[in-house]
């Protein structure tokens, strides 16, 4: 009977072969991915395990963490005006995971990146508890909280950049939320969860970032700029062959004007009043290609504007016909933009044509408060040159000074604007936005820029709404950040 | 000596009994859990865990009176079978014990039935039964071929063990316990003993029937009925257990033990043809019309559906767990493995050591329970007599399966099926039933290693050594 003993002894063998093969296929290949598998809880208790580090705007934190009695996560995340904030840092859920900042920098906030190894380490060593390490944000608490308390209620968002760096100052979204009501994965947060998931206004939200509208007559600053850097405009105060109204290329249909006085109008003129016809003949002077050409070197139809908060990608159509061009070289049509993309453009346009890279996270810090990496401002593109970046300087001045920007003037500080006002929907027949764009201006160069956009129902539907509406806004923001600089 | 001058082939040269080299591992494996425990202790509360003197001298007395009993009755019984199983026994309780320690077990307890009651004192309980029963085993019987005389005696009990559950509810979607009083018992840990014992004597008796006897039908050697009523019972039996009390794991172990002893008894390959056949008939035939079979598969084959995950997660939280575990672990006590939550520290306690000893701890885990079943296959080579190879045999095989079927199961290579990890997980009729199994196969090595008795001197030879002048 040995024979087949033997035998059994090698099945017997084999069996516990495959199970060594098998402990060494799931704990040594797939562990990665098992570790990362969003079904695993681990990772959630380990963000919660200690306490989390905070992101910080003005030296103060906006964030905190609380101790909990709870068997599963120690503490849970607190914020210092949420809503006010919530744009910026997102929200971190021991039930609904977390976004931005939160999630973006989870292993600097929790301390398990591998940033933190030498701290973690040295932690071991002298027994101190573990905690995280800081996110150091480039935003303004002053900048933030003009832009929020001047939506107030209104819908809409602001974003506002330092045009020499491209740090952004301001980031608001309303209506918005406070990411500390469903911190939690008791009941009372998962209420919370679904009343915002429902909420039919989407306060969670991140309109400045994630939201593209028509940008309207904005964009037309865009369409300037396309004109004089290919050519199509010399003197920006020679009359422009543009009849009144404008007929659209290949087409019978008739662009009229809000405004009467646009007939030849030079583009400095067009631009103050926000003449129709002007800029849409411009637009199909230069052409599609080189429109979509411009719109790219501001940042448009680039899917991967990272802040590190990803934005949206904003539209300029690269395959459509030249009525479409035309329309949208005055910001209609399918042309749409983030808020954080005008910023983008106003704060090329301040910066003498030079667009800085957008970043909200300026360091990142140790527990024990070294710095860890700190982010350089990185130049993005040159989309004008410094002579055509003045021209439109002196230009969207104009449209503060005694256009329809008026309500955006500060005293004794050089400001430049554009407003606008966004039809959309089927036959222009949902109410139109309200847009602002802007940049202040001192002896040192533009500190700010912004973009407003107000998703406002009662607004009049004129160029007026983006003046009278969003103007004073933008205004407040650019006030605050001066002020800071003093 | 004596033994030189004798003149018979027989080499009677003392063998060495090897029970110093036993005592020294058994001091290895209880000093090994003890500091495992102290490990845990430090690493949950900062300082020494209250209990470690009185689980050390426990566990310590536990092995002495099991070595002692050895010394004196299995004199030259397998020095490693004992610390094995020793080491095993003590590193479970370390993980029981450690899993009570979790507020994440106590308060899913609470919710759920009011109260918390650590299992780790129950567990060191029934291992103290199953020590006595071990000792027991090598005092009453001397003998291991007087199992021989209970063949159809097994069978009748093993039977009887098998069909009981039927009539008791069902727990957790198996019916495989029966509650007699506060005390509820897998009767199946005990019935793959007796089992192996009825086909031991069974097919040492029938053995030269069913491999000569039979008709030669498309290539395979068919044996008369007669001779396969019995094993065509026990076929069936595993069946109506896996169909009635939807125990896949024991009627697994059950094919597994009716096919390894078949073919050792036979030495026929197409035994092995025949049994595998009948075991996937059976299998397919149940799991096409069984649900409970159906989403084990199932679960089995997809542990992170969002489906699988409403409905069980306890899988892909093993998974997770040995995932978490890595190569090195995360220490003991500094796991996660308590979120499997139901069962963490009985059918799944294997995911306990993946997270906290790591693939390191675990390979060295799964080579000792290859190190048991080895030495049980060694002691079925050595047995002299065929009852004694195919008990020990059949006992080792059951233990390979059951050690396979659960760890595979738990590490998702195999459906789960819901059976204990001998000695390491909690439950009380395992942890005594495997002491048993060890005891027997203690016997039987000791029986096999025992060197010949002196055979009395030969009358022919003394004569012709005396030469006289």
């Amino acid at each position: 009977m040995n024979k087949p003993l033997r035998r059994i002894a090698i099945f017997c063998g084999l069996l516990v072969l495959a199970l060594l093969v098998r402990i060494n296929w799931l704990q040594y290949a797939e562990a990665e991915d098992l570790n990362t598998n969003s079904k695993n809880r681990r990772i959630t208790i380990e963000r919660y395990a200690s306490e989390r580090g905070n992101i910080i705007v003005d030296g103060k934190p906006i964030t905190g963490s609380v101790e909990t009695n709870d068997t599963d996560f120690k503490y849970k995340r607190t914020y210092v005006n949420g809503p006010m904030w919530a744009p910026v840092t997102g929200y971190a859920s021991q039930a609904f995971d977390a976004n931005q900042i939160e999630k973006l920098e989870d292993g600097i906030l929790t301390g398990n990146s591998d940033q933190l190894f030498f701290d973690r380490t040295m932690a071991m060593f002298t027994g101190d508890t573990k905690k995280g390490g800081n996110v150091v944000t480039t935003l303004n608490g002053a900048a933030q909280k003009a832009a929020f308390e001047g939506l107030g209620s209104k819908k809409g968002a602001v974003a506002a950049i330092d045009p020499q760096t491209g740090k952004i100052l301001a980031l608001a979204s309303t209506p918005s939320y406070d990411p500390a009501s469903f911190a939690g994965y008791r009941d009372a947060d998962a209420k919370a969860w679904n009343a915002l998931e429902k909420d039919k206004d989407k306060p969670k939200l991140n309109r400045a970032l994630r939201e593209v509208y028509p940008p309207g007559s904005t964009f037309k600053v865009l369409t300037a700029a396309a004109a004089l850097e290919y050519g199509a405009v010399d003197d920006i105060d020679a009359a422009t062959d543009t009849p009144e109204p404008y007929t659209l290329p290949d087409t019978r249909t008739k662009l009229p004007n809000s405004h009467p006085g646009c007939k030849n109008a030079s583009l400095n003129e067009a631009l103050r009043v926000s003449c129709n016809t002007v800029f849409a003949k411009l637009g199909d002077t230069v052409g599609r290609d080189k429109m979509v050409e411009m719109a790219q070197k501001f940042g448009f139809n680039n899917a991967e504007i990272d802040t590190p908060v990803r934005a949206a990608a904003s539209v300029y159509d690269k395959n459509m016909d030249k009525p479409g061009n035309a329309l949208s070289s005055i910001g209609q049509f399918n042309t749409a933009t983030t808020p954080l993309q005008m910023a983008m453009v106003t704060a090329a346009i301040a910066n003498d044509g030079k667009l800085m890279k957008p970043y909200m996270i300026d360091q990142l810090e140790a527990p024990n408060l070294d710095v860890i990496s700190k982010t350089e401002p990185q130049e993005m593109s040159r989309p004008v040159s410094q002579k055509n970046a003045q021209l439109l300087q002196q230009m969207m001045e104009n449209v503060v000074d005694s256009g329809t920007g008026e309500k955006a003037q500060i005293d004794g500080v050089k400001v430049g604007g554009k407003t606008g006002t966004a039809q959309h929907g089927e036959n222009n027949s949902k109410n139109p936005y309200a847009w602002f764009i802007s940049y202040a201006k001192t002896a040192d160069g533009s500190p700010v820029a912004v973009a407003v956009v107000v998703e406002d129902s009662e607004a009049r539907r004129d160029d007026i709404s983006g003046g009278g509406l969003a103007a004073p806004i933008a205004k407040k923001v650019m006030q605050a950040v001066l002020d800071s600089k003093k | 000596m004596s033994v030189v001058t004798n003149t018979t082939t027989i080499g009677a040269i003392e063998a060495p009994s090897r029970r110093n080299t036993e005592l020294m591992l058994l001091a290895f494996a209880v000093v090994i859990p003890v500091f495992a425990y102290i490990n845990v202790g430090l690493a949950l509360d900062g300082k020494l865990p209250a209990g470690v003197l009185g689980y050390g001298l426990g566990l310590g007395l536990l092995a002495g009176v099991a070595h002692l009993a050895v010394r004196k009755f299995a004199k030259y019984s397998d020095p490693l079978l004992l610390p094995l199983a020793t080491l095993l026994n003590g590193l479970g309780l370390v993980m029981i014990w450690r899993l009570d320690q979790s507020p994440r077990l106590i308060q899913r307890a609470e919710n759920l039935f009011g109260s918390f009651s650590p299992d780790a004192p129950k567990q060191l309980m029934y291992s103290a039964i199953g020590i006595a029963l071990f000792v027991a085993v090598l005092i009453l019987l001397k003998d291991h071929r007087i199992l021989q005389r209970y063949t159809y005696i097994s069978m009748a009990v093993a039977l009887v063990l098998l069909i009981l559950p039927m009539f008791f509810p069902a727990v957790n979607g198996a019916k495989i316990w029966i509650s007699l009083g506060p005390f509820t018992i897998q009767p199946g840990e005990f019935a793959k003993i007796i089992i192996a014992i009825f086909f031991s004597g069974y097919l040492m008796v029938k053995r030269d029937a069913l491999a000569l006897a039979s008709r030669r039908f498309m290539g395979l050697y068919l044996p008369r009925g007669r001779d396969l009523g019995p094993i065509l019972m026990v076929w069936a039996m595993s069946i109506l257990i896996l169909v009635f009390e939807t125990d896949l794991g024991t009627s697994l172990l059950f094919f597994g033990l009716f096919v390894i002893m078949l073919y050792v008894a036979t030495e026929r390959t197409s035994w092995i043809v025949f049994g595998l056949l009948m075991s996937a008939v059976g299998a397919v035939g149940v799991a096409s019309f069984e649900p409970h079979v159906q989403q084990r598969v199932e679960f089995w084959l997809n542990p992170f559906a969002e489906k699988t995950w409403e409905q069980s997660e306890q899988i892909g939280q093993a998974l997770m767990s040995f995932g978490s575990g890595g190569t090195l672990g995360t220490g003991l006590g500094q796991g996660d493995s308590d979120l499997i939550g139901f069962a963490a520290n009985s059918d799944f306690i294997l995911s306990t050591f993946g997270e906290e000893l790591g693939l390191a701890g675990m390979m060295a885990f799964l080579l000792v329970y290859g190190l048991i079943v080895e030495r049980g296959v060694r002691t079925a080579l050595a047995a002299r007599d065929p009852f004694g190879k195919l008990l020990a045999v059949g006992l080792s095989g059951a233990f390979a399966i059951q050690v396979f079927v659960v760890a595979g199961g738990v590490m998702g290579l195999i459906p789960l099926t819901g059976m204990t990890m001998p000695f390491v997980a909690y439950g009380g009729s395992s942890v005594i039933a495997n002491w048993a199994l060890i005891g027997i196969l203690i016997r039987i090595s000791d029986t096999a290693r025992r060197p010949a008795p002196a055979p009395a001197p030969s009358p022919d030879a003394e004569m012709t050594q005396v030469v006289r002048p």
